[in-house]
């Protein structure tokens, strides 16, 4: 057990030595969170219009500033015909385009063209523009009409605005602590072994276990100081709600924090060099967490072999976890199976990766 | 030349050394991409619905049929506790909640308007919204078909517009009905792994040649050979070139093992021309690797080239518009955007292959490519100097 502590405070001194290093992994998530909390927005904005009008009437000029008028559509250009419009799409000049027929007001038709090559931001864009044109449409029809109407009202819950904020923030977070921790206990590890100085350690009275454990106890510390840091700025900077418990909140993102420096071990275990190990925490890691994880997109709309390969992503369960804790306010009652879940994950991955910490020198 | 050929063979030695490696550069782009282009997507399946219907008329029933039949929502569960179906929302059990009221038939046949509730689990982002303006669409005409048995006119909902008004009486209220005709150009039919897999393809291959240049120099710098290096009488254009070109070579291969997948596996259109593709991407690699290059000169050690190359890719990653839209995010970011040579690649690849751009289309992103190419190697060739190391 001395030999365990002399060890923790040796790796201790190896990062506090590295000043430069320690400010970029004390920096670098909460820049990141702050960064992309504030620039990723799902919702569509700014989208360029070209308008073709061959004739251009009160009617069709009230329909055009209609759309100038909700903020969100910008009119590029105004086309006597088509002709022209390919080349718009081409340059990526503009996203849509409004093809209108004479006599607009008197029951004409009116096309909607959109640059589908993007389907999410296609079909929103389509939805706009269509809801803009029904809402002059029901204005030029005039009131009355009533007939039979059924209202619905829509509750949006946990995230009454929809925010996207609040969805980012909680992915945003799984992301930087999986790939950072993980880089963190890779690097440390296949230094050693770089450097040779693996060696003098496996001669070391110190059990394969006891050198995992030394390695990423410290790590440990500096990955909650990141928690700590992105939840603040979460709650500070961009409000995100933190309805439930946050004791919770912080207790789980330890154990999240453990499962991401032990894949870090795994992987530095199963490579010879830093730079294959960095190389595989990165590439390994970080689309796959981003893109299987549901931060982006919804579980739900993965094909079904698909969904059943996120099981195995960490992040999702932590994704699922915060939020819950975040948004909804539910806590351990609801979200043992998912805790369960990590806690069985890092079980595996450390075990993994002190059976596959080979003693021996090849 | 000899010199720079001797030194080109030195590092393909040490490539083809470490399998390893050889796996990440090769295999798992590849993987990663085959697995990661299909789960890209925001298409909406149905959403597991419950239904609270405290009414129980036949009019209560017609709208959960017809909800049930649009193909969106799905009967999951239903009861007439609003209790149980809260507790359902909360367990991630449904995605909605629709909660008819008691005498929802009643109010509709004598006021004409009755109210429903509909409650999402908005924690799954933008798909509760659509879910929303489905529910409307579904509801909305439902009324009108409602409306149409109440009164009897043969106005037929889904018809009406088509041949416009004929006439300004009373039930017309529709009069001034707007014809109006979608269409989704050069991609009909939404789909997904169109516009994802060109994407993925161009993050994976920039992340390859970002981290993997960015550990390049540092690496020697580390293990103390660069000094070594440095006392022969390699120059440091032979020495810059010779750490690029394998890693831009690997890089192109990469690209077009990619593209072949894509369209043997995912059948994405080639609209353009191939040899426009992989010329802007010959453009493209060496601005990318450039940037690699110059944060290796910069950094000290591995780590800190790691980390550096780190935060350089989540703004490769999150920021070159395949994710969320770049128009939507504030001024300032998409600025940031604009600097991310990824952006400009992407909008090149979906622009030849997608659209079917031509040069002339696609020579503003092109240029900008070929200036950020030339000045990253200028500066990174410029940074690395032999008496310091």
């Amino acid at each position: 057990m001395n030999a365990l502590r002399g060890f923790i405070v040796k790796e201790i001194h190896h990062i506090l030595r590295d000043r430069q290093t320690l400010m970029i992994l004390l920096l670098l998530p909460l820049a990141q969170v702050i960064l992309f909390g504030y620039a990723l927005r799902t919702d569509v904005r700014g989208i360029r219009l070209v308008m073709v009008d061959p004739a251009p009437d009160p009617a069709s000029l009230e329909l055009r500033s209609r759309f100038t008028a909700t903020g969100i559509f910008e009119v590029v250009a105004a086309l006597p015909n088509t002709d022209a419009l390919p080349g718009y799409f081409q340059r990526g000049a503009a996203d849509q385009a409004l093809v209108l027929e004479p006599d607009l007001g008197d029951g004409g038709s009116v096309m909607i063209i959109t640059d589908a090559t993007d389907p999410n931001t296609g079909s929103t864009m389509q939805a706009y523009a269509t809801a803009v044109i029904r809402g002059y449409e029901h204005e030029i029809a005039g009131p009355g009409g009533g007939g039979i109407r059924i209202i619905p009202h829509a509750r949006m819950r946990f995230n009454p605005t929809l925010e996207s904020v609040n969805l980012f923030v909680p992915g945003l977070i799984a992301l930087v602590l999986t790939v950072v921790s993980a880089l963190m206990s890779a690097i440390s590890l296949s230094r050693e072994k770089e450097r040779g100085t693996l060696e003098v350690l496996l001669v070391s009275p110190l059990r394969p276990w006891q050198i995992i454990v030394g390695k990423v106890v410290p790590y440990l510390v500096l990955g909650f100081a990141n928690v700590l840091s992105v939840l603040a700025a979460a709650w500070l900077l961009f409000g995100v709600p933190f309805e439930g418990s946050v004791l919770l909140l912080l207790l789980e993102s330890l154990l999240f924090i453990v499962t991401s420096l032990a894949l870090g071990v795994l992987i530095a275990a199963r490579t010879s060099s830093q730079r294959t190990a960095m190389m595989g925490a990165l590439m390994g890691l970080m689309l796959p967490t981003t893109i299987l994880s549901g931060m982006i997109f919804p579980i739900a709309s993965m094909p079904a072999w698909l969904q059943l390969v996120t099981n195995i992503v960490p992040a999702k369960w932590f994704i699922l976890i915060s939020r819950g804790i975040m948004l909804k306010g539910v806590g351990l009652a609801h979200l043992w199976p998912e805790t369960l879940i990590l806690v069985g994950m890092t079980t595996l991955v450390l075990v993994a990766a002190v059976r596959s910490f080979d003693i021996r020198l090849s | 030349m000899r010199t720079l050929r001797f030194l080109l063979r030195k590092e393909f030695l040490q490539i083809r050394r470490d399998r390893a490696m050889l796996r990440l550069l090769i295999a798992m782009p590849i993987m990663q991409l085959l697995v990661l282009s299909s789960a890209a997507t925001f298409q909406i399946r149905s959403a597991s619905t419950y239904v609270v219907d405290d009414d129980r008329s036949s009019t209560s029933r017609g709208l959960v049929q017809r909800m049930e039949a649009s193909g969106r929502f799905e009967v999951e569960r239903a009861s007439g506790s609003m209790k149980l179906a809260n507790e359902a929302l909360l367990a991630r059990e449904v995605t909605a909640i629709v909660h008819i009221p008691a005498d929802f038939e009643r109010d509709l046949v004598r006021t004409g308007t009755a109210p429903i509730q509909l409650i999402f689990n908005a924690e799954d982002g933008a798909a509760a919204g659509m879910l929303r303006s489905y529910a409307a669409s579904i509801i909305s005409d439902y009324s009108a078909e409602l409306e149409g048995e109440l009164t009897r006119t043969t106005l037929d909902p889904r018809v009406r517009g088509d041949d416009g008004p004929s006439g300004d009486d009373g039930v017309s209220a529709r009069s001034g009905q707007i014809r109006i005709q979608t269409s989704g150009w050069y991609n009909e039919g939404l789909s997904y792994t169109d516009f994802m897999v060109p994407g993925i393809l161009v993050l994976l291959v920039t992340m390859i040649a970002t981290a993997i240049g960015s550990m390049n120099i540092v690496r020697e710098k580390e293990i103390g050979t660069l000094e070594q290096l440095n006392v022969t009488p390699i120059t440091r254009g032979q020495f810059i070139a010779s750490k690029l070109l394998p890693f831009w070579a690997i890089a192109m291969v990469d690209l077009g093992l990619g593209l072949l997948v894509g369209r043997l596996v995912f059948d994405i259109p080639i609209r353009g021309s191939l040899l426009l593709i992989f010329g802007a991407a010959a453009i493209y690699l060496l601005a990318a690797l450039g940037i690699g290059l110059w944060i290796s000169t910069v950094a000290q050690t591995q780590q800190q080239a790691m980390f550096l190359s780190f935060a350089l890719n989540m703004v490769y990653l999150l920021m070159s518009g395949i994710f969320t839209p770049i128009q939507s995010m504030p001024d300032w970011a998409q600025w940031l955007a604009e600097l991310s040579p990824v952006k400009h690649f992407i909008v090149i690849m979906r622009a030849v292959l997608v659209k079917g751009a031509g040069v002339m289309d696609i020579k503003i992103p092109l240029l900008v490519l070929t200036v950020y190419g030339v000045v990253v190697l200028a500066v990174a060739v410029k940074r690395y100097s032999k008496t310091t190391a």
